[in-house]
């Protein structure tokens, strides 16, 4: 058996990862991948502490929050190539029109 | 007919609302008849209540009726209420009497004004206001509604004086008057809240039958009470030292000097006091400052009038001298003589006001009676009645202003509360008041003419205007019958008043010497004399020898200076209060205003919020990256003292 503690580090460290990722990476689309990473991550967690504790919430909720992550990446997805459309670059980084 | 006293005031305020509201587009003649024929309506109901209180016994001639409750706030409850009485009913008559005429005057003397069918209108919407008003002030029961009376003729007086608002010296005249007058009546709210502070209620028959019983006489309540009151007259009856507007007022139309400067506004300063008397003969000090005041004031405005060339402004003096013969009645306790001088002295002068009104009518506008003379055969009617008016106002027998006079110059000085002083001064102001009068009637009708005739033709006289100026002629001439002297009833007026000028259930003043009546004979020769001795001085020297005056000028130059520049009292003002005031308005405009509140406080916050947001802004990078570094670190500092507190 995988003990708790190994599994929510892992998912502590996978969380990082992800957050790390999103503030220095510059192409959109890795940037998202991040985020998947960071979903991924607490869901990680969702199910080591539901067999933990025996219970089947935390199974439940890692449904909900795949669904979430799968409608979210649709979402993403449309206004990423929206973006290129206009810009012909995914560089974040020359995404700055709101700077003052 | 008691019982719709409360419509007295209310048909003016019917004229004001169908002329001012309705008939926008009324043509002029209609606007006149309807604004006159308010009045008419008003004046017939006063006669009829008058009758009817003549008809109740002598104890029960106090009536009131109150309309309805106007405010209640904690212990203060004020009505709209009417007294009826002797002392109002006198008033009510004069007031609308001598308005219907005016306003029958004013159909003609307005009709070519310079502002046209708008401007006529506007004149009549605001004299029917001005009635109203007046109508209301005489008419209250209690203090406060008579103080919106007395707020509301200085507001119609200023509307009125600066009816011919594109002229510059009509409108500052209006706003002198305005605000002198707002003078006063600070002195009026002092002394109501005064009164209300001892009596707890502002309605004059608590007032005045609780007076003796609260207050001792001679005690320091009631003297603040009258003296505050006082200041109040001044301004509203231009007495000294608010007088300084009247002359001014003189710019706006002639009818509005007959009517509001002459017979009804001013007087109410009178009227106050009068009906005030209760508390006044509680406080002899105030009374020796009424009549000291009301002397002074007679003869130092007589002195300007002796050489005045503006015929108005004569007559404009007159009226300040004049009422001040009337507050020196009332401060010596005959406050019946007082209100007999107002009456007689509203028909005589509003009668020389319309005939200075018919000569001016004729003459083209022009008011210096050294640019007149001998318009004795061009404007007979006009002359006859001058001269009838002016035979009154100097106090010669039989007509009205004899009666009067001779009145108060006896009670002044026979009253406990009067002197040999006060009527030598009295008897002076008399000599002048006849010399001046005469002076105006040898200038304007007598001699040779002196208008240039290539300029100006007179024209005739216009009936609706002599009409109205040969009634009130007859009102000068017969008017005093109602005050004889000496003959036993023959005082009607003087016996109608007293129940209410005699101070209700103050102890009796132990009456002085009875003088005998060869005594008053005397006296009234006397007065007779006096004002012989000042015509015959204006005889002397503006008929037999038309050069005395230059002579007489030359002869004495600081003097004349002094009184044909008014004593300088308006430019005194000018230095004292004017212009400091002007100067403390400048600096709240350029110091405060400018440089505090714009500079500083607006354009400053304004500059403060853009030196924050200029260092604020470089939060926004425009990097989505940044952003969500600052959720996470929000996030991690709200979990780090979550964790820090438990």
């Amino acid at each position: 058996m995988i003990e708790l503690p190994f599994a929510l580090a892992l998912s502590a460290v996978i969380f990082v990862i992800g957050m790390v990722g999103v503030f220095i990476r510059r192409n959109a689309i890795v940037v998202f991948m991040c985020i998947e990473l960071m979903l991924n991550a607490v869901n990680l967690a969702f199910v080591a502490l539901a067999r933990q504790l025996n219970t089947l919430d935390g199974q439940v909720f890692v449904f909900f929050v795949m669904t979430v992550a799968a409608a979210e990446v649709a979402v993403g997805l449309a206004i990423i190539v929206a973006l290129f459309r206009n810009r012909e670059t995914l560089n974040i980084d020359e995404f700055n029109l709101m700077k003052w | 007919m008691i019982n719709y006293v409360w419509l007295v005031p209310f048909f003016p305020l019917c004229g004001v609302i169908v002329n001012g509201l309705v008939g926008v587009r009324f043509p002029r003649r209609i606007v006149g008849p309807i604004a006159c024929a308010a009045i008419g309506l008003s004046f017939l109901l006063s006669c009829g209540i008058m009758i009817q209180l003549i008809g109740l016994p002598v104890e029960e001639r106090s009536v009131e009726r109150i309309v309805f409750t106007w405010l209640q706030s904690g212990s203060l409850k004020v009505n709209a209420g009417f007294l009826v009485d002797p002392l109002s009913v006198v008033m009510m008559v004069v007031v609308s009497g001598v308005s219907f005429l005016i306003h029958i005057y004013s159909i003609g003397y307005m009709w070519d004004n310079e502002y046209g069918a708008p401007g006529y209108r506007r004149f009549f919407v605001y004299l029917n206001l001005f009635v109203m008003f007046m109508l209301i002030l005489v008419s209250a029961n209690n203090f406060l509604m008579m103080f919106i009376g007395w707020e509301g003729v200085g507001l119609c007086s200023y509307l009125l004086i600066g009816f011919e608002h594109l002229r510059k010296a009509a409108t500052n005249a209006g706003n002198k008057a305005f605000i002198v007058n707002r003078v006063g009546d600070f002195g009026f709210l002092l002394a109501m809240m005064l009164i209300f502070a001892v009596f707890g209620s502002l309605d004059f028959s608590t007032v005045f039958t609780e007076a003796p019983h609260k207050l001792a006489v001679g005690a320091a309540i009631p003297t603040v009470i009258t003296l505050l009151l006082f200041v109040g007259a001044t301004g509203k009856s231009a007495q000294i030292p608010l007088y300084v507007w009247l002359p001014d007022a003189m710019e706006g139309p002639t009818p509005v000097s007959a009517l509001i400067h002459a017979a009804t506004m001013v007087t109410a300063g009178v009227y106050m006091v009068s009906r005030a008397s209760t508390l006044f003969l509680m406080a002899p000090i105030s009374m020796e400052v009424v009549a000291v005041i009301g002397a002074a004031t007679a003869v130092f405005a007589a002195s300007i009038g002796l050489v005045q060339n503006d015929i108005k402004r004569v007559l404009a003096y007159s009226t300040i001298s004049q009422l001040g013969y009337m507050f020196l009645a009332c401060g010596v306790g005959a406050f019946a003589a007082g209100i007999f001088h107002l009456m007689t002295h509203a028909f005589f002068k509003a009668c020389l006001f319309l005939c200075a009104g018919s000569v001016m009518h004729a003459m083209s506008g022009e008011l210096d009676m050294r640019k007149m003379g001998g318009l004795k055969d061009h404007l007979p009617a006009t002359y006859w009645t001058y001269l009838v008016s002016t035979l009154a106002i100097a106090g010669i027998f039989p007509f009205s202003g004899f009666f009067s006079k001779d009145e108060i110059l006896w009670e002044t000085l026979t009253s406990s509360h009067g002197s040999a002083i006060l009527w030598a001064v009295g008897a002076i102001g008399a000599l002048m008041t006849a010399f001046y009068m005469f002076r105006s009637v040898y200038m304007t009708f007598y001699g040779e003419e002196r208008f240039h005739h290539h300029n100006i033709h007179p024209h005739h006289e216009i009936p609706v205007m002599t009409r109205i100026l040969v009634v009130l002629a007859v009102l000068a001439t017969f008017g005093g019958l109602v005050g004889l002297p000496i003959i036993e009833g023959g005082n009607k007026i003087g016996e109608f008043l007293h129940p209410v000028v005699s101070g209700h259930g103050l102890p009796a003043v132990e009456e002085g010497k009875h003088f005998p009546h060869s005594m008053e004979f005397l006296f009234m020769l006397i007065s007779l004399a006096v004002a012989g001795c000042g015509i015959y001085v204006a005889y002397r020297m503006y008929r037999v020898d038309p050069q005395l005056p230059e002579r007489a000028a030359g002869r004495f130059p600081g003097l004349y200076r002094m009184l044909y520049t008014k004593y300088k009292v308006d430019e005194a003002y000018n230095v004292l209060f004017v212009n400091p005031l002007k100067g403390l308005s400048n600096f709240f405009w350029r110091v405060f205003d400018t440089v505090i509140i714009d500079r500083l406080g607006v354009e400053g916050s304004a500059f403060l919020v853009r030196g924050f947001g200029a260092v604020l802004r470089h939060i926004q990078t425009g990097y989505v990256q940044n952003y969500a570094l600052s959720i996470v670190l929000g996030v991690v500092i709200i979990l780090g003292i979550y964790f820090l507190n438990h």
